[in-house]
């Protein structure tokens, strides 16, 4: 455990761009590439900035697939690195991802979701890359992705997201939104020292010695950098994961491959799935909603409860991989769950399967880039307590 | 490891420009001490070996620290050459190869990156790549082996495909123009271009090292052969014959008429191009100077 180096004040006034921006760098993150789009912007200006003050590096490369791609290069050259993009993007670094994904490189992309498809709605937030954040890329693979609903959140997930793709040795993405982006919060930032910063280390062995086969589920080896006398090979084949080398031809080695890079996420899944319950405790009703949209359920929490009805808060701060566990508790508690989210069933779907029929599961979309107030999480609370005599309105 | 290269007759081979470096070709138990595999999926004729080689016989006439030595490459029947050569390597992904060496030489400017790509690899798919690198002047080194076709995926056009030439998908006879790769580089900015075939391997190794050696964007094409499908569809399916019309082809960059040369398919070999300018990470940490006096002030 390393301590960060941050020159950032405690007690701030912050956007959500700038606090992942700050976040990467207290991380230990010292390339970012990026391409211009809005509502992400903000995050390559700051770095533009940030990243040669602390002897880091910031490329604007020529499109969204290069940027991916020097951060993979980066990553794969020892530094820490990320990129950060919003839906068109996103959909351009898919390709990228999966290579990163495969042939195990730690980076993190920042998607601050915006409305789409398309250009869609520019400046205006959504959570519409659910989705496509778990299956974007083609291909059997695992992937991690964390949810902001702060601007606190954007900076500590920011260093949450690295020190999971350096111990997992994968891509880590961060789903912010246009309205978490743009948002300014007075923030008061973690003492440095108080932060834990992991890093992938280097093989404590000869290179003669070196042999992914040792690599287990529960033992996580780091790669040597490139330009060391380990002389690494990096592929997007599929590789025989004991010699590295590219195997196409045995049908064993490609199972065990894809095996081992599903698992080593889900076998860890308990360390990495963090989801925040609020008056979950005797909740009968369970609003389930994550990033911009759990600011407005929380609300309508507090409100409820301030009326003596039991409706409760579960907001999935790590979205993939899916918390399956929270919900299954969740659906042997409540009767009914609601799932508001800007975007038309996508995490819904995933609640229903892990509800799987013992509650009732309420969705609520919008994808008019408007947000969703707590007026109308109100009103489908309201519906599933028809008998309570409200207070207000 | 190739059979095209009779180690008796590289003497023989043109050596290119004078103010290229001269490099003395290794003997071939000195060149595999380089490789991690004795075997290919390359097809019978292939010049790509050669090339290989060449890479092989440039890094050792240099004395680079092979542990150094970061070799990007694509996808293609190109991009295997990253499995075969015992220096880190990186397999991309299609077209990608200059965008993740940018990442790699930026991150560790200590290194020696070779960027081993196809010709559709760099000029199709990884062209805004390519342009790019070139205008930034990093300093890496891009090996393009140009065979004239998409080989790995069974003969189809390329942007180097010549108009009229026959490809799978190209059967009455290609519609588009070839790129000239060298004009395309020189024209995006790169500071070192130069061009020579898998038949002058003397001139091959010399302008590669020339390359390495060069402190910018540096782009060596190496003509390569594809008997098995460019060579079949449109010339020769004899490896020899095909080398042959290599030699007839290329003229040293010193006798090259534009105008005369051009129309009877002939391309310009040798060093094509030499500036200097800026490179690429010496400006970026130029950059991190700046930003910490400025904060520091």
């Amino acid at each position: 455990m390393a301590v960060a180096e941050t020159t950032a004040p405690r007690a701030v006034l912050l956007q959500g761009n700038e606090a992942v921006a700050e976040g990467a760098i207290a991380a230990g993150a010292r390339f970012f590439a990026g391409y211009p789009i809005t509502p992400s912007t903000e995050i390559a200006e700051v770095l533009a900035r940030r990243m040669p003050q602390v002897g880091g590096t910031f490329i604007q490369m020529e499109d969204e697939i290069a940027s991916i791609a020097a951060v993979c290069g980066a990553s794969l050259a020892g530094q820490k690195a990320l990129t950060a993009t919003s839906g068109p993007g996103f959909s351009l670094m898919q390709e990228m991802i999966g290579f990163a994904s495969m042939a195990q490189i730690p980076c993190v992309i920042v998607d601050v979701m915006r409305g789409g498809p398309s250009t869609g709605l520019p400046t205006e937030p959504a959570q519409g890359d659910m989705m496509q954040a778990r299956w974007g890329t083609h291909g059997e693979h695992s992937v991690i992705a964390l949810v902001p609903s702060s601007v606190e959140e954007c900076y500590t997930l920011t260093v949450e997201a690295f020190n999971l793709s350096e111990q997992y040795r994968t891509p880590v993405i961060i789903l912010s939104d246009a309205l978490i982006g743009h948002m300014r919060e007075a923030v008061v930032l973690p003492e440095p020292g108080s932060l834990r910063i992991a890093a992938r280390g280097e093989p404590d062995c000869e290179p003669d010695e070196y042999d992914t086969v040792s690599s287990t589920l529960d033992n996580i080896l780091p790669r040597p950098p490139l330009g060391s006398a380990f002389k690494v090979h990096v592929t997007g084949l599929v590789y025989n994961r004991r010699s590295g080398t590219p195997d196409t031809a045995d049908p064993a080695a490609a199972a065990d491959l894809g095996r081992y890079l599903r698992e080593k996420i889900y076998h860890h899944r308990e360390a990495i799935v963090r989801v925040e319950e609020t008056h979950m405790e005797d909740a009968e009703v369970a609003i389930f909603a994550y990033g911009s949209v759990a600011r407005s359920a929380l609300a309508v929490v507090r409100w409820a409860r301030a009326q003596g009805v039991p409706v409760g808060l579960v907001r999935p701060i790590t979205i993939w991989p899916f918390p399956t566990h929270a919900v299954d508790r969740m659906a042997g508690q409540v009767c009914s769950v609601i799932v508001p989210e800007m975007n038309v069933k996508q995490m819904s779907w995933e609640v229903q399967a892990a509800v799987s029929g013992r509650a009732k599961v309420v969705d609520y979309g919008r994808i008019d880039g408007k947000l969703i107030t707590p007026a109308e999480i109100k009103a489908l609370v309201k519906q599933e307590f028809y008998y309570h005599k409200w207070e207000d309105e | 490891m190739s059979a095209l290269v009779d180690e008796q007759k590289l003497e023989q081979s043109p050596q290119g420009d004078p103010e290229l470096p001269r490099i003395k070709p290794h003997t071939t138990s000195e060149i595999k001490a380089h490789l991690r595999a004795a075997k290919t999926l390359w097809c019978p004729g292939c010049s790509n070996g050669t090339i290989t080689r060449a890479l092989i016989d440039a890094l050792l006439g240099l004395e680079v620290d092979p542990t150094k030595v970061v070799v990007v490459a694509g996808i293609g029947c190109s991009g295997r050459v990253s499995a075969y050569l015992d220096y880190s390597t990186v397999h991309t992904a299609h077209g990608r190869a200059l965008a993740v060496a940018t990442g790699v030489k930026a991150a560790d400017p200590s290194l020696h990156v070779i960027v081993a790509m196809g010709d559709g690899d760099s000029s199709a798919i990884g062209g805004n790549h390519f342009i790019h690198a070139a205008r930034r002047n990093i300093d890496l080194t891009a090996l393009v082996f140009n065979n004239s076709i998409y080989g790995m995926t069974g003969g189809q056009t390329s942007p180097t495909t010549h108009l009229g030439d026959r490809s799978t998908t190209s059967v009455y006879g290609n519609v588009e123009p070839a790129f000239d790769l060298c004009e395309l580089a020189h024209a995006a900015g790169a500071t070192y271009v130069a061009r020579s075939t898998a038949w002058a391997y003397r001139q091959l190794v010399n302008v590669i090292a020339g390359g390495i050696a060069h402190k910018g964007f540096s782009m060596v094409e190496a003509m390569a052969i594809c008997p098995v499908y460019y060579g079949r569809f449109n010339l020769t399916s004899d490896p020899t014959e095909f080398l042959r019309l290599q030699k007839e082809h290329a003229v040293p960059a010193g006798e090259f008429d534009e105008g005369e040369s051009r129309v009877r398919d002939k391309y310009p070999v040798g060093l094509l191009h030499h500036a200097e300018r800026q490179e690429f990470v010496t400006a970026l940490t130029e950059v991190k100077e700046r930003a910490k006096e400025a904060s520091n002030g």
